[in-house]
């Protein structure tokens, strides 16, 4: 199956979904990315780069886990984990990152801006910044900035600039309004680096290829080290960059069940949550740039989201996910955020694994599944990103008093130095 | 009277006609209204009226705050057709919709267009809708009489000029630079030479858009464009000193 073969069809469409849906200022800029984009596609010398970089640079190929205690414990599958969190930058945003850097030197572009909601990608592009060379400058809601500190002090220390967006509700979406206001201004000198395989046409076929590295990988590990293919597949849903990559490996393969895993918040029925397709709160509509499934009210405006994972945060949905969901190649579930937490604690506890909190959505559903499958049959779960980054969030998350007691002492420290 | 024939008729007794812009619901519908009579007696020939949407990515700060403060007031789609309503029966301007595509696509298309020609606009501008994505909605445009305003821009090649030309109906929204909407454009030479290179390729009106503010950069379009278009210094306006602020601000422009 390639779901890239657009010769037969429109271009950047996915069934009804995705497209080009942006100010006509831009065309000549999408036009110049696109060609840029399908000559770096064509070029193995390209891809050959973009490998070696990844290997050098973020220690690609990242391996697999059999995570044996736990497959014991759970009394049913085979649970193995791709372990795309031991990337530099602890997550798989390097990948489609290190990707575009590589494809700005060629548009011959200096500047690179990106939007960030957990900060994940935000602190990876500004790593590749500083190894390129480019000015940096990332947009990040005020919300984001003030949760997330941590990344935020990377992205400076590493050379970049980070605007606090205060418009909308201060969290991704409106980080990416904020770089498309950026773009339309800029685009002689700047490259806007999309942090997921949403928006306009180019960027979810763009970084579905970054991130296919990651499939690729899988399927060939899984071969050598399971000795076969994995019956599911399971991979956290935010935009869908790391579930497009690590799903790429199996569309061809027809006994492979994927399983795309959603935020589920509070629950059904709390609408505090960021399930566009486990759930059914979301409609088609366009924003951003591309056409999906948006978590809307009846105007067409778009309605608050919700997650513990920063990461998962978002209204819409990678428009390849919704044409793959409809035509059932796709499974889409929800953990909620109290699930998450028991699926973190249970994970650390036995496997001595610390997936970030988005990675740990897919934990959940491939948890609840697993004792239902034989012991002869195999799940794999994408790792996508550590949480050991995340402590902030997850020590808040587990509510851990000694925790606390910790950061208030520091308060006091740091208060102390200033007087 | 189609939106075209109307700009060619009050050209006949003026150089260069002015279109207006107010964001629905932003500060209120009331003062809206305030705004379109103060524009109307300064003999403002057309306006754009803007549907909040909560993802206004194509508007600098000003606007984007407006739609943000409107939708939380709660203003809805119907008001804004309401309000259109009650407008084009009051004042002698023809009235645009302005907004972005997601607002017509979820009513549909259809709705979309026999709401706004109920309401009694002229046309719509839809900034973050391609050519390659509106046949369906130009087609059902056509059969209503309603005109589909395609912006051309500074970036645009020779040969998307002509495609965009080849789409225009009614008039054409030149946008004058790189940018959102708001900031300052610095009018000279550059524009000019835009409008020339637009007028090539479309025979139905050009209005000038982004960054005019004042009476001297309607007289730098003198001559060449056919509307300068006033949005963001408007509201800069209203916000610095109201009502008596927006008269002298228009009485000022078109002198």
């Amino acid at each position: 199956m390639d779901i890239f073969d657009f010769s037969n069809g429109r271009e950047g469409y996915y069934g009804e979904y995705g497209g080009v849906f942006l100010p006509e200022i831009l065309h000549a800029t999408i036009e110049e990315l696109l060609g840029c984009f399908r000559e770096c596609k064509a070029d193995p010398k390209f891809w050959q780069d973009y490998v070696a970089l990844l290997q050098n640079y973020s220690g690609r190929p990242t391996p697999i886990t059999h995570l044996e205690n736990l497959s014991t414990q759970l009394g049913g599958a085979q649970i193995y984990v791709k372990r795309d969190d031991l990337n530099h930058t602890g997550s798989h945003k390097i990948n489609n990152v290190m990707g575009q850097g590589l494809l700005c030197q060629r548009l011959g572009k200096r500047r690179v801006i990106a939007e960030t909601g957990a900060g994940q990608h935000g602190f990876a592009t500004a790593t590749m910044a500083a190894k390129f060379g480019y000015d940096c400058k990332i947009y990040m809601g005020e919300v984001d900035v003030a949760r997330q500190r941590p990344n935020v002090f990377w992205m400076e220390n590493l050379g970049a600039e980070v605007i606090a967006v205060e418009d909308g509700q201060k969290t991704l979406k409106d980080a990416v309004n904020a770089c498309m206001r950026d773009w339309v201004t800029n685009m002689a000198d700047t490259h806007y680096i999309l942090g997921t395989a949403c928006g306009p046409h180019p960027f979810p076929e763009m970084v579905s290829w970054f991130q296919s590295i990651i499939g690729m990988e899988a399927r060939e590990q899984m071969l050598k080290q399971a000795g076969k293919l994995p019956d599911r597949v399971y991979a956290c849903v935010g935009g869908g960059s790391n579930a497009m990559g690590i799903f790429q490996g199996f569309f061809d393969d027809e006994n492979v069940e994927l399983i795309g895993c959603e935020a589920g918040g509070q629950g059904v029925g709390s609408y505090m949550h960021s399930a566009r397709l486990a759930y059914d709160d979301a409609s088609v509509g366009v924003a951003q740039g591309y056409k999906t499934y948006f978590l809307q009210n009846d105007q067409g405006n778009m309605n608050e989201t919700y997650s513990v994972a920063a990461g998962l945060d978002y209204i819409g949905v990678n428009p390849i996910f919704s044409y793959l969901w409809e035509q059932g190649k796709v499974r889409f579930e929800a953990a909620t955020d109290n699930e998450v937490k028991e699926a973190l604690k249970l994970t650390m506890r036995t496997e001595g694994l610390i997936p970030a909190l988005e990675s740990t959505h897919a934990f959940v559903t491939a948890i609840a599944e697993a004792p239902t499958m034989g012991r002869d049959e195999i799940i794999l779960i994408n790792q996508s990103g550590r949480g050991d980054k995340d402590i902030f969030t997850i020590a808040d998350a587990l509510d851990d008093a000694k925790w606390k007691s910790f950061i208030g002492g520091k308060a006091d420290q740091y208060r102390g130095e200033e007087r | 009277m189609g939106l075209q024939a109307y700009i060619e008729q009050r050209k006949q007794d003026k150089d260069l006609l002015v279109m207006a812009h107010v964001v629905c619901g932003y500060p209120s519908f009331e003062a809206n209204m305030q705004a379109l009579e103060i524009m109307a007696d300064a003999g403002v020939d057309l306006v754009e009226l803007q549907f909040p949407f909560s993802e206004p990515s194509a508007d600098g700060p000003l606007f984007v705050k407006a739609n943000e403060q409107s939708l939380k007031s709660g203003t809805t789609v119907d008001q804004c057709f309401k309000f259109m309503k009650q407008a084009s029966e009051r004042f002698p301007f023809k009235i645009l919709m302005m907004g972005y595509y997601n607002t017509a696509f979820i009513m549909g298309e259809d709705v979309f267009v026999k709401r706004l020609k109920d309401a009694g606009g002229v046309g719509y501008i839809l900034p973050d809708l391609p050519v390659e994505e509106s046949a369906n909605l130009h087609r059902l445009s056509e059969e209503a009489g309603i005109e589909p305003i395609i912006l051309m821009t500074p970036t645009s090649s020779d040969k998307r000029l002509a495609q965009l030309g080849a789409s225009s109906r009614g008039m054409v929204y030149v946008v004058a630079r790189r940018g959102v909407t708001g900031s300052k454009t610095n009018m000279g030479d550059d524009v000019i030479a835009l409008i020339k290179r637009c007028r090539q390729h479309t025979t139905v009106p050009l209005g000038v858009g982004f960054g005019i503010s004042s009476k001297a950069d309607l007289d730098v379009l003198r001559g060449s464009a056919d509307l300068a278009i006033v949005g963001t210094a408007a509201l800069k306006i209203w916000e610095a000193s109201g009502a008596s602020g927006l008269k002298i601000f228009f009485k000022d422009l078109m002198a």
